[in-house]
């Protein structure tokens, strides 16, 4: 029964549920028992009752939720293992933001890994993406497009501060995701060398803080609720992209808008944000590493959750594996 | 290779024109010749590479990519060049990465069989955003929102010139324009176009504002018609002709019909281009028919003639006549027209009046729908490049009105991209069902002033029923009063009408939705 995983781990309305183990992994309703990857509000969601995730999660859940991240609480470090009714949890790092985890879920000798979001590339602001050869890979396809390359996420940065250089008279308002985009870059561009004070939208403070806090540098950083255009002009701004085409963003006088995503590799796409000052950089998998990955896992079967999965699984069918479209529900797939 | 690459990336996603400017100066005053050149010819009349590269592209992807994740990509990307450019095969060698120069030099030569095997290096060598502008350069069609002109005024403000100046030049030097850069970094004197008919820089007139009418002296004004089609410039030597725009971009390819009604002519004239038919100018749509087009095909010269009604004389053969007045610029006008006797010729009338008020009635009463409204010209005045002040007035009929519903709003760009600034409005039909419905007439973002943008943003904010990306679907509750010059038939939209130069006249905060005008109305005012 075990060599069908489908029959013991599977999709419900609540999300992926392990039957044995009875929990289910980044539900997107409230449950019982939740095994959580990481810190993104369409994967970590409030209300459930026992959450076990790694500790900067369950951090970062309490820094958004507060309360209602969860009645218990449980801790798992990477690389540690609990039992949970006889099924064996374990946490890899995923690469993806900070305490972003794989769950190696072992059970009567069968290995599933439930990979969250991924990427390969470096990241100064968190562990990097483990390789953990399973039986069972769940993979997600948000960039599962072959058009979908990144570029060098620190070439990247360094366009960026050649341009705050370049326009020092224009204030440099760059979009970018609260949870771990806006920390990536912000330590992306230190590290090319900008070392002037970077100001942040107020909806960015708290998260930074929780970084910093957790050894990640972040330089000196300020609130631009108190400066005036004149202040900022040729400054660094970050903002949660809804910001940028929102009244806030008129507290800067004419800025050169800026958005760091995956999704700015392509033109249209950039252009239907009013990107003038596109940043391919992402913290999920590339369609190279989405490939790489699923060779160096060594699976025999590979499921696709939220993403380009059309694309994806016709590769996986080139490449001999056996791939199935997972329909998920509640992911999002712009939500970077 | 790498700065023009990053030179049209950043242009492809700036809107703002001072933006596009300092861009465009900062690339020509770094760059060497003769990749600027290069690259100055990409961004004005194109390179014109005769090579089939939509097929070669084809070919050579193929064996890189399963043809389903092609198709998959294509859709998503919406651009071929662009799906190449990503989906070419990154290789890690270190092939050298070519110059524009001699990316351009190897294509004026290249046999076709050789072609397929040196693009594919050079796409080795090049990123993603290098290997999408060469894609771009060699497909054609840039569309990257750049004019020829803002090019030409980029060069020319990036070594402190007047465009005027490259313009009147321009026609007559050739890529990869190393004589024009030497001018302009003062390396050498202004290169000579020789008799070349080049384009001289037009002048342009002022709109007549309240109260101007009161300053001036009706003896020392002329008047004439002001016709609705395009200003256009003639420019002969005797042999070769070239047709203009006033914004100096060469369309003679367009007109093949003008280039055979003035053989011969020499010299430089300025005109209104229009479709005269049986005598009678056609409305504007129709000259439209024949804009833009790089093949004219028989049919469309006889079902939509081409005519120049004259206005004015730059030069007669090679004699400069733009420091004379008008009257003796007219004068020469008048012979030159009778010497030749050109078909597709007539003379714009010179109207007589004694005082504004005939004007007055003259503007008013006139029933041709193809005239905008009068020019007033100060007969003492020289022809003057660009639009100098105090010398030509355009004097525009009264604008039509109508009570229009927005219906949707859309963010604007540069300094307006918070604001929800440019609106579509409709007018009041019966639906198919018997209930009255809205149909789209028009789009306008202009008219009126920053506070009442802010206040139409919190209505468009606080009435938003739909969202489709940058558009806002409101509810329809807010009449506009629209202003526009005229009504024409349109088989382009769904209304059946389009609205010319339509502008928002007054917001009328206070009149209800419902009681705005019917397209029934609207379309009694398509000029007859």
């Amino acid at each position: 029964m075990t060599s069908d995983p489908a029959t013991w781990l599977y999709p419900t309305p609540k999300g992926l549920y392990c039957e044995p183990g009875d929990f289910y992994i980044d539900p997107s309703r409230p449950v019982e028992r939740a095994v959580v990857t990481h810190g993104h509000a369409d994967h970590a969601r409030p209300g459930n009752t026992s959450v076990m995730a790694t500790q900067q999660t369950l951090d970062i859940m309490q820094v958004r939720y507060g309360e209602r991240a969860g009645t218990s609480l449980q801790a798992i470090d990477y690389g540690e293992s609990i039992a949970v009714n006889g099924v064996d949890v374990r946490m890899a790092p995923a690469g993806h933001i900070l305490g972003a985890a794989q769950v190696i879920v072992d059970w009567k000798g069968y290995r599933a890994v439930i990979s969250g979001d991924y990427k390969r590339a470096g990241d100064p602001t968190c562990a990097g993406f483990e390789v953990i050869k399973c039986d069972l890979f769940i993979t997600e396809a948000t960039f599962g497009l072959p058009v979908f390359v990144h570029e060098n996420a620190g070439a990247e940065a360094a366009r960026l501060v050649a341009s705050l250089a370049a326009s020092h008279h224009r204030t440099h308002l760059l979009g970018v995701y609260g949870l771990g985009k806006c920390q990536r870059m912000i330590s992306l561009v230190r590290a090319a060398g900008y070392d002037r004070p970077i100001y942040l939208h107020g909806a960015l403070q708290g998260l930074c803080d929780y970084y910093a806090s957790q050894g990640v540098e972040l330089g000196e950083l300020r609130p631009v609720a108190d400066e005036t255009p004149e202040t900022l002009k040729g400054q660094l701004v970050l903002c949660p992209p809804s910001a940028i085409a929102d009244r806030w963003s008129r507290r800067m006088n004419d800025p050169l808008t800026a958005f760091a995503s995956g999704w700015m590799r392509v033109r249209a796409r950039a252009r239907q944000r009013g990107a003038e000052f596109p940043i391919i950089v992402s913290d999920h998998a590339d369609w190279p590493e989405l490939l790489q990955t699923i060779t160096d896992v060594e699976a025999g079967e590979i499921w696709v959750t939220h993403g380009r999965e059309d694309a994806l699984l016709h590769q996986i069918s080139n490449m001999g594996l056996k791939g199935r479209a997972l329909a998920l529900v509640g992911f999002e797939d712009e939500g970077e | 290779m790498h700065a023009f690459a990053e030179l049209m990336n950043r242009l492809a996603f700036t809107s703002s024109r001072n933006a596009k400017l300092d861009l465009m100066q900062a690339y020509f005053r770094a760059t060497p010749d003769p990749d600027r050149g290069i690259a100055l010819a990409a961004l004005t009349d194109g390179l014109n590479l005769r090579l089939p590269f939509r097929r070669l592209v084809a070919e050579l992807m193929e064996p890189h990519v399963d043809p389903v994740l092609y198709k998959l990509s294509r859709d998503y990307v919406g651009d071929t060049a662009e799906t190449v450019s990503l989906l070419w095969p990154v290789h890690n060698g270190n092939a050298p990465v070519p110059s524009l120069g001699e990316i351009y030099e190897t294509l004026q030569s290249i046999k076709r069989a050789d072609a397929g095997p040196v693009l594919s290096g050079w796409l080795d060598a090049l990123d993603a955003n290098g290997r999408w502008a060469l894609l771009k350069l060699v497909t054609g069609g840039l569309r990257i929102g750049v004019s020829a002109r803002l090019a030409k005024t980029a060069i020319a403000q990036a070594f402190d010139r007047e465009v005027a100046e490259v313009e009147e030049i321009w026609h007559g030097i050739t890529l990869p324009y190393e004589n024009l850069f030497a001018w302009l970094e003062g390396r050498a004197d202004r290169p000579d176009p020789g008799d070349t008919p080049v384009f001289r820089p037009v002048m342009l007139a002022h709109p007549l504002e309240d109260g101007d009418l009161e300053k001036l002296m009706p003896g020392e004004w002329t008047a004439e018609w002001k016709w609705d089609g395009i200003r256009v410039q003639l420019a002969g030597n005797g042999q070769e002709l070239r047709l203009y725009s006033r914004t100096g971009d060469d369309i003679s390819k367009s007109f093949p019909d003008i280039g055979d009604a003035f053989l011969g002519f020499s010299g430089v004239a300025d005109g209104e281009l229009l479709v005269l038919r049986d005598g009678n100018i056609a409305p504007f749509n129709d000259l439209q028919q024949r804009l833009n087009r790089k093949s004219v095909s028989a049919a469309m010269v006889k079902n939509y003639p081409a005519h120049i009604r004259f206005y004015d004389l730059l030069f007669r053969h090679d004699a400069d006549l733009r420091t004379l007045d008008f009257t003796a610029r007219r004068a020469h006008l008048e012979d030159m027209l009778a010497a030749n006797r050109f078909s597709r010729a007539s003379l714009s009338e010179v109207i007589e009046f004694e005082s504004f008020d005939d004007l007055t009635v003259l503007r008013d009463g006139a029933r041709d729908a193809n005239i905008e409204g009068l020019m007033l010209k100060r007969i003492a005045s020289p022809y003057l490049a660009g639009r100098p002040k105090g010398h030509w007035y355009k004097w525009k009929r009264d604008a039509l009105t109508a009570d229009c519903v927005v219906m949707y709003a859309q963010r604007g760009s540069g300094k307006r991209s918070s604001f929800y600034s440019d609106y579509t409005f409709g007018a009041w039909r019966t639906s198919a069902d018997g209930a009255d419905e809205l149909v789209p007439v028009g789009k306008a973002y202009s008219g009126f002033t920053d506070a009442e943008l802010k206040k139409l943003d919190k209505f468009v904010r606080d009435n938003t029923t739909d969202r489709f990306g940058p558009v806002r679907a409101v509810k329809p509750e807010l009449v506009f009063e629209v202003a526009f010059d005229a009504v024409q038939p349109s088989t382009r939209h769904k209304s059946g009408i389009a609205m010319r130069f339509p502008r928002i006249h007054r917001i009328r905060w206070d009149k209800p939705a419902e009681e705005a005008d019917r397209l029934d109305t609207l379309k009694t005012l398509i000029a007859q």
